[in-house]
């Protein structure tokens, strides 16, 4: 028997009764990140590793019915031993492990191979069944070291600041906001932050990452030279909103894995795109893979019908699962899911 | 290659043409000169034919790579560009080459040309791991010939301009011809362009014809018009043909024919030689090449036979029937003819006429055409109009002699350069197009900045009429531009949610979504299923408020036929 089946709610443990990120209301919800995809309003009870808890509370409300975890730790519910183990994500991020009547399956959530020093990095959990996430899921995303790409923002932001012009940074408010602040040289100026970042950035610092100091853009006016010098960290959605004009003449960038693409960054009509993702490259998805020792995969979001036939053919037994994950890159993925057909 | 890669990035990254000008002035104050000479050649629209053939790079890449042939057209799919999908799955390159561009195309790239896949696979691999990703990418755009870059060559022209401190108009006189196959460039060709004003320029200058001064789309209603442009006697009018824009140049005893493409075309219209005779050296007439027989179907009717401006002009497919070949049968040329419709005149007796008035230009065109009494040169009619109204009247017959509508150019204006405005212009005052509301049935994701969406959709109509007992969608164009970047986005996601079946890189979908579709043109054809071919389809509008039953069907097609 199954572990983990795909069901209308979401994936469902049956001989736990419970489910992994439903997607519509339940009575128990085991959480593998709060990204609004995977994190909803509206379960009874609520299961996610205790790093999480900060975020989760500020996202679904702080009386929501909460149990936490550390990770590795082990609970036993109706017979089978779950522990979450740290999927590099972001805060908080988990791999659920569900081990039952001497079988063990992984689901991974989603997760990201590269440490970046904002969350405890992935760690390869060894099973029988994993399941794995597909955003990224093509042999032409490949990402450079994280390095290069802090250099990189570095560096347009001090050749900007040098022309008097604010860099504006497009980026998703949870992780990747975070990850950005803390991997930027914070000597070269102010960094202003839009409000739906401020807020996670607080909730960072309270679990101990170093975010460095960080002015919220609301308490500045257009006139204030801090803000020709300065580093902009926004959500996507404020581009081409009137909250932008307090900037003058700026340059704008988003951070995004699928800025590795031509077309998506042309599409996205800013002047630069730095590909930076939270999630793992095609390299990164086929390691993670391989390290689990699974003989079984199912694949979830993204480019399922890809990973599932590249996995098929290295021997694998591989298969689609339909979910209703999406895209936390917010970008359309670029990839359709024809699960049905294979599974 | 990597200052013009990064040249490319810079290029491709902005939509601001001061920021296109300011990157290329930058690039082109630090290029050597045979560096420079290369890269006004490819961003001004220069293609050597195909280095290597497509196929070959594909298994190259692949075997390169370590991919299977799926996954490396999952790929592509994925990414709607070749050379950009094998930049992105070759291993990065540890070192990269300084080689210059010149170089690069010269020495490495043009000596690929012809050789077989064994050598092809020994030297292009190893060329490839000289070059970093950006690099690596625009090289692969040259191999294919598939390079293009959002530049026009008006601010290629600006930005050499600029830089050489020369009037703009001079260096685009002396760009003319410069992408043309017979030209190589080089580092003397590309210090001549931007070299100071000699006083020999003239004398020099070979058979080049000049730039192509273009028309501006003119959209606003008729009623608009006495107060946008004035009165219409101010205003020579014409048909707006449906042909090949040219230019003949006949200069030292010799003629050449010029595409707007600058291309030289001499040899495709050996009717149009004959003027060699009849043309006095140091003329330049810009004008129609149309496909043109005596009888006149079109002018039946509407249209009053005698008169002798009445244009027997045919349906350009016929002209293209023409274009393609690389010989010209006895057959075709008697099936086929054309002539040349000559609507101006940009050298008189080996003077530059571009600063005359149109008017005078006119009158000295049609005395010229009068004298060389040739059949192949005709006069493009003008047409006479009371006032806007009443051209507006003679407009609606555009359909039924084959035009798009209507030229309108300033009696007083001069002959600019490319599209401007700043000594004259030329208004194309197109009639409305041909239109149906069709069902989209199958979807293909796009390229370039398209890429990865479901932009490109098939489109059908019905067989049969509402009441029909059983009907079916039958396809009969491809269309992909019309749509916002916001509808585009919401139609993809419509597309992905309603997929039924995967044939390849094309999906089929549940029929939903209607578009009116516009097109230019419409001919009978045995290649396609619905047995009508349409030219230049687009979408004019999403359809949102009619259902797939209220889609129009072929009849309606038919009746545009006729």
């Amino acid at each position: 028997m199954d572990l983990v089946i795909a069901r209308p709610e979401g994936l469902y443990c049956p001989a736990g009764d419970f489910y992994i990120d439903p997607w519509r209301p339940v009575e128990r919800a085991v959480i593998t990140h709060a990204h609004g995809d995977h994190a909803r309003t509206g379960n009874q009870h609520y299961l996610a590793a205790a790093p999480g808890e900060g975020i989760l509370r500020s996202r679904l409300g702080q009386d929501i019915n909460l149990q936490t975890l550390a990770y590795g730790e082990r609970l036993l519910h109706h017979g089978v031993t779950l522990s979450f183990h740290p999927a590099g994500h972001v805060l908080g991020s988990a791999q659920v492990r569900l081990e039952y009547g001497g079988e063990v399956w992984v689901a991974s959530g989603d997760y990201k191979i590269e440490p970046d020093g904002t969350c405890a990095p992935f760690e390869p959990v060894r099973c029988d069944t994993f399941i794995t996430e597909s955003t990224f899921g093509l042999p032409i995303y490949r990402w450079q070291p994280q390095a290069q790409v802090f250099a990189e923002i570095n560096q347009w932001w001090q050749a900007n600041a040098a022309e008097d012009k604010a860099s504006v940074l497009f980026c998703y408010s949870f992780g990747k906001a975070q990850r950005i602040l803390h991997g930027i040289d914070a000597s070269l100026g102010p960094i202003l932050t839009h409000g739906a970042v401020e807020p996670l950035n607080r909730v960072y610092r309270e679990s101990g990452v170093y975010i460095p100091p960080t002015i919220y853009a609301g308490d500045l006016k257009k006139s204030d030279p801090l803000v020709r010098k300065a580093l902009v960290i926004a959500p996507p959605s404020a581009g081409g909103s009137t909250w932008m004009r307090r900037f003058g003449d700026y340059s704008d960038a988003f951070a995004s894995g699928w800025m590795r693409l031509r077309g998506t960054r042309r599409r996205r009509g800013v002047d630069r795109g730095f590909v930076l993702s939270d999630h793992a490259d095609w390299p990164g998805l086929l390691w993670a893979i391989e390290q689990t020792g699974a003989e079984r995969v199912m694949v979830t979001h993204g480019s399922v019908a890809v990973l599932v036939r590249h996995l098929r053919e290295k021997g694998l037994d591989a298969q689609g699962f339909t979910t209703e994950y999406g895209d936390d890159e917010e970008e359309p993925t670029g990839e359709i899911e024809f699960t049905g057909s294979l599974s | 290659m990597k200052a013009f890669a990064e040249l490319y990035g810079e290029l491709d990254a902005t939509t601001s043409s001061n920021a296109k000008l300011a990157a290329m002035q930058r690039y082109f104050a630090q290029a050597a000169p045979e560096d420079a000479a290369w890269a006004v050649y490819f961003l001004s629209g220069g293609r050597p034919r195909q280095l290597v053939p497509v196929r070959v790079l594909r298994e190259l890449a692949m075997a390169y790579s370590g991919l299977s042939e799926w996954l490396f057209e999952e790929s592509y799919q994925a990414v709607g560009d070749l050379a950009e999908t094998i930049s992105l799955v070759l291993p990065e390159a540890d070192h990269t080459s300084t080689d210059g561009l010149a170089m690069w195309i010269e020495d490495k790239l043009l000596p690929l040309r012809g050789e077989s896949p064994e050598v092809l696979a020994e030297r292009l691999p190893a060329l490839w791991s000289q070059l970093d990703r950006a690099s690596l990418m625009l090289c692969i755009k040259l191999i294919t010939g598939s390079f293009r870059v959002g530049v026009s060559k008006l601010l290629v022209t600006r930005a050499l301009a600029s830089m050489a401190q020369l009037d703009s108009k001079r260096v685009a006189q002396r760009l003319v011809g410069y992408t043309d196959l017979s030209n190589r460039p080089s580092a003397a060709s590309y210090l001549k362009l931007i070299a100071a004003e000699s006083s020999d320029e003239h004398a020099q200058r070979g058979g080049q014809p000049y730039p192509f001064f273009l028309a501006h789309a003119l959209s606003q209603p008729v009623e608009q018009f006495e107060a946008l442009l004035g009165p219409a006697s101010n205003w020579q009018v014409e048909w707006k043909w449906d042909g090949i824009r040219a230019q003949v140049v006949k200069r030292d005893g010799r003629l050449w024919i010029w595409s707007r493409g600058e291309e030289l075309v001499t040899e495709r219209f050996p009717e149009l030689e004959a003027l060699i005779h009849c043309l006095p050296d140091g003329t330049v007439i810009d004008g129609e090449i149309v496909v043109w027989k005596a009888d006149q179907p079109h002018t039946e009717g509407a249209f009053d036979p005698q008169s002798a401006a009445a244009p027997a002009v045919q349906p350009f497919a016929l002209l293209q029937q023409r274009i393609g070949r690389k010989t010209l049968s006895k057959k075709i040329l008697s099936e086929v003819p054309v002539v040349l419709l000559a609507y101006d005149l940009l050298e008189w007796q080996g003077e530059d006429w571009r600063n005359q008035p149109q008017s005078r230009r006119r009158a000295q065109l049609e005395q010229l055409i009068a004298q060389s009494n040739h059949p192949v040169l005709l006069a493009s009619p003008l047409l006479i109009g009371e006032d806007w109204h009443d051209l507006a009247r003679q407009r609606e017959a555009s359909r039924q002699l084959g035009v798009e509508g209507m030229m309108l150019k300033a009696r007083d204006a001069m002959y600019g350069v490319g599209r401007t405005k700043d000594v004259g212009v030329w208004w194309k005052w197109k009639v409305d197009p041909f239109s149906v509301d069709a069902v989209l049935i199958y979807a293909q994701r796009g390229h370039g900045r398209r890429a990865s969406l479901y932009s490109d959709y098939t489109f059908a109509v019905w067989d049969g009429p509402p009441d029909a007992s059983e009907r079916t969608l039958v396809p009969f164009a491809k269309a992909y531009s019309g749509l916002t970047d916001e509808e585009m986005r919401k139609v993809d996601n419509i597309v992905r949610k309603t997929t039924v079946e995967k044939f390849g890189p094309v999906i089929s979908v549940k029929p939903s979504l209607v578009f009116e579709l516009g097109f230019e043109g419409i001919a009978l054809s045995k290649r396609h299923k619905s047995g009508i071919a349409v030219r230049f389809p687009r979408m004019l509008r999403w359809r949102q408020d009619k259902t797939v039953e209220e889609a129009d069907h072929l009849a309606t097609l038919q009746d545009l036929l006729a």
